[in-house]
C-alpha cells in the first residue's frame, strides 16, 4: 500500500477511485466528479425550484418573461397559496388523500405482516410457491387492471366512495410489503422463537411479542414506502372517483385546476408543491428507511 | 365420537389425540392458512379476479352501463386495423426503449459519481432521491408548465443564450415529435433517482480491495469498470432494469398529466389509449383488449431482461475464473 501511494504521489496521473480516493488530486476530482454531479443535480432539482418560484410569483411576472428575470421573483406573493387553501376544496382533497393513504397502508401492513410471517416462519406446505406468486403479483401493473377493477367496484357498489381506493390500493402495497418484511423476518434468529415456544407462547404471541419488536425498522420502511405509493397513486383514483369532494390531490390537481384560465399556473404550482410537501417532510425524517425499503425490495 | 374416551382418560389421551379445534389451531398448514387469509383475500378479490375478468371482458362488446356478449377475438381483430392503436403500440415501445436506455446509462453514471468520497455525501444522496418521492403527477404538472408554449422557461433560456431568435416560440407539447421527446425526457428525469440509488447500494457491496488489486495489475479505469464493477453489479442491474422497463411500459400518469395522449394522438401509450377508449369512450371491452394486449409485451420484457442478463452473468463468471 505505501509503495503504491509513493508511486502515485510521484505520478499523480494514476487515477484511483474507491478505497484509494486519497490519491486523487482535487482539480481532477472537480472535473471528473463534482462538475458532472452538479449538472445532474441541477437538472434533477430544477422542476422543484421552478414549482416554488412559480407558486409565489405575482401573475404579472408569470406572464411577462422579458421585463424581469423569470428565474427569480421580485415581489413574492402568497395569493396563489391563499386562493388554494381558502378559495378551493384543496384542504378537503388533502384530507381525502391522507385518510385513504393511511387506512390503506395500515390494512396492507397488517395483512403483509401475517403473510410474511407465515411464509418465512410457519413454512406451511407450498409456502415457497405462495412467496413466488406474491412476487409475481408485484409485477402486475395497475394500468392493465383498472378497467376490470372498475367493473368489480361497480358490482360491489363501491364506486365514488373512499372505500374503492382503500380496498384496491392494498393490491399494490401487499406484494411489496410482504416481500420486504419477509427479508426482515428471515434475519431474526430462530432460537428466539424456539425459546418462546418452549415457554408456551402461541404463534400469535410470538409474532406480536418477539418478531414484531425486532422488525421495527422493517415495519417503518414498509410503512413509509407504502404511504408514498398510496399518495402517488393516480389511475385508480382517476377511474373510481367521480365527485369532487371525494377526489385525491393528484387527480384533483389534474382535473379541477385545468381550465381555460390563463392565471391558473400559480395555483396549479402551489397545489403541486403543497401536495408534495407531506411526502418530502416524511422522507426527510426517514431517509435511511426509505433507501433500505427500495434496495431491500430489489435485492431479494 | 372420541369424546367418550377423552372423558374417561383425562390429560394424557387428550395430548396424544388433539381435537379438531386443536388441529386447526396448531397444525402448521392450517395455521399458515389462517395467517394468509387477509393478504390472500385482497389479492384474489382485487387482483387475480380482475386479471381474469379483464381477459374475459376483452372478448366481449361490453360498454359502460350494459353487460356485453361474447364476441371472441373481434376486439383484437378490430384493433389490428386501428391506426391509433398501432401508433400507440409503436410509441409505447419507443418510449420504453429510449427512456430505459437513458435511465440506465445516466443512473449508473450517477451511482458511480455518488459512490465517491466527498463532503456532504449523505445530503447529496438524499437530495438525489427527491424526484422519486414527489408524486409523479405533481412533477408532471411542473413539466407541463416548463414545456408551456408561450411561457416556457427553456425557450426563454435558449432565446437569452442566442440559440434561437428573439420572439421565436417552440411548441413543445403541441408538435407531435417534440411532445414525444418532452414526455420521454420527463420520464427519464423521474426514473434516474430510483436506478441511481439502487445501483449505488449494489456498488457499495463491491470490495475496494478488488479495485486496488486491479490497479496494481495495471488495469485502466474502463477495465476496472468493465471487469469488476459491471460483472458484480449484473444481478442487481437485472432486477432494477426489469422493474424500470415494466413500469415505463405501463406508464400512465406522466402522459395523462402532460399531454393526455395529444397532440393528434402522438403521445398515446397503450395504457392511456385504453383509458380513453374504455373509460372515457365507454367501450369497456375494447379498452380491456388494449390493456390485455400489453401482457405479452410485459412477459417478453421480463424474460429478456431477466434471462438475458442472468446468462451474461454466468458467462462472465466463467471468464473471470
Amino acid at each position: 500500500m505505501t509503495d503504491a501511494a509513493l508511486k502515485a504521489a510521484q505520478a499523480p496521473l494514476t487515477d484511483n477511485r474507491e478505497g484509494m480516493s486519497y490519491l486523487e488530486t482535487l482539480p481532477r476530482k472537480v472535473v471528473t466528479v463534482y462538475l458532472p454531479l452538479f449538472i445532474i443535480l441541477v437538472v434533477l432539482l430544477f422542476p422543484f425550484y421552478w414549482m416554488v418560484i412559480t407558486s409565489v410569483k405575482p401573475d404579472a411576472q408569470l406572464l411577462d418573461l422579458d421585463s424581469s428575470n423569470p428565474l427569480w421573483v421580485v415581489s413574492p406573493t402568497l395569493q396563489h397559496i391563499e386562493k388554494l387553501l381558502f378559495g378551493s376544496a384543496y384542504p378537503r382533497w388533502l384530507f381525502n388523500t391522507m385518510i385513504v393513504a393511511t387506512v390503506a397502508t395500515f390494512l396492507s401492513i397488517f395483512a403483509s405482516v401475517l403473510a410474511a410471517y407465515a411464509i418465512t416462519r410457519i413454512r406451511y406446505k407450498g409456502a415457497a410457491t405462495v412467496g413466488g406468486l406474491i412476487f409475481l403479483a408485484y409485477l402486475v401493473p395497475p394500468s392493465i387492471l383498472f378497467i376490470p377493477l372498475s367493473a368489480v367496484i361497480h358490482t360491489y357498489g363501491l364506486f365514488d366512495t373512499p372505500f374503492a381506493l382503500i380496498l384496491t390500493y392494498p393490491t399494490i402495497l401487499i406484494p411489496f410489503c410482504t416481500w420486504l418484511l419477509m427479508g426482515y423476518f428471515k434475519t431474526i434468529p430462530y432460537e428466539l422463537e424456539e425459546c418462546a415456544l418452549i415457554d408456551g407462547a402461541s404463534r400469535w404471541q410470538i409474532l406480536v411479542r418477539i418478531v414484531l419488536p425486532l422488525a421495527v425498522p422493517g415495519l417503518i420502511s414498509a410503512f413509509i414506502f407504502a404511504f408514498t405509493l398510496c399518495w402517488n397513486e393516480f389511475i385508480y383514483a382517476l377511474t373510481f372517483i367521480s365527485s369532487d369532494h371525494n377526489k385525491t390531490v393528484p387527480v384533483a390537481i389534474i382535473s379541477n385546476f385545468v381550465d381555460g384560465d390563463i392565471f391558473r399556473w400559480g395555483s396549479l404550482m402551489a397545489g403541486a408543491l403543497i401536495g408534495s410537501l407531506p411526502l418530502v417532510i416524511l422522507y426527510a425524517f426517514f431517509v435511511e428507511h426509505y433507501v433500505s425499503a427500495m434496495t431491500g425490495a430489489v435485492k431479494e | 365420537m372420541a369424546m367418550d374416551s377423552l372423558a374417561a382418560t383425562p390429560a394424557r389421551m387428550a395430548r396424544s389425540e388433539p381435537s379438531r379445534w386443536d388441529r386447526l389451531r396448531v397444525n402448521r398448514n392450517w395455521l399458515g392458512l389462517w395467517f394468509m387469509v387477509p393478504a390472500m383475500a385482497f389479492l384474489l378479490l382485487f387482483l387475480a379476479y380482475p386479471l381474469g375478468l379483464g381477459i374475459w371482458m376483452s372478448m366481449t362488446d361490453m360498454r359502460i352501463g350494459r353487460g356485453g356478449t361474447f364476441i371472441g377475438i373481434e376486439n383484437y381483430v378490430y384493433l389490428l386495423d386501428d391506426r391509433d392503436f398501432l401508433r400507440a403500440t409503436a410509441f409505447t415501445l419507443t418510449y420504453t426503449f429510449v427512456a430505459s436506455i437513458f435511465k440506465f446509462a445516466i443512473g449508473l453514471y450517477l451511482a458511480i459519481l455518488l459512490n465517491n468520497n466527498m463532503p456532504f455525501k449523505a445530503i447529496i444522496r438524499a437530495i438525489v432521491l427527491i424526484p422519486f418521492i414527489v408524486p409523479t403527477v405533481l412533477s408532471a404538472v411542473a413539466f407541463w408548465w416548463i414545456f408551456d408554449t408561450q411561457f416556457s422557461i427553456i425557450t426563454w433560456l435558449l432565446r437569452k443564450s442566442g440559440l434561437i431568435e428573439p420572439g421565436y416560440l417552440i411548441n413543445w407539447l403541441g408538435d407531435p415529435f417534440l411532445a414525444q421527446c418532452s414526455v420521454i425526457f420527463a420520464n427519464i428525469w423521474r426514473g434516474i433517482p430510483f436506478i441511481a440509488i439502487t445501483l449505488l447500494a449494489g456498488l457499495q457491496t463491491v470490495s475496494p480491495s478488488l479495485y486496488e488489486a486491479a490497479t496494481l495489475d495495471g488495469a485502466s479505469n474502463w477495465q476496472r469498470f468493465r471487469y469488476i464493477t459491471y460483472p458484480l453489479l449484473t444481478p442487481i442491474i437485472a432486477v432494477v432494469m426489469t422493474f424500470s422497463v415494466l413500469f415505463t411500459f405501463t406508464d400512465f400518469q406522466l402522459i395523462w398529466a402532460m399531454t393526455r395522449g395529444g397532440p393528434v394522438n402522438a403521445t398515446h401509450l397503450m395504457a392511456t389509449l385504453s383509458y380513453q377508449r374504455g373509460i372515457l369512450g365507454g367501450r369497456l371491452g375494447e379498452g380491456a383488449a388494449i390493456a390485455t394486449a400489453m401482457v405479452p409485451f410485459l412477459l417478453a420484457a421480463i424474460m429478456v431482461s431477466w434471462f438475458g442478463l442472468q446468462r451474461r452473468k454466468w458467462q462472465q463468471g466463467e471468464a473471470n475464473d
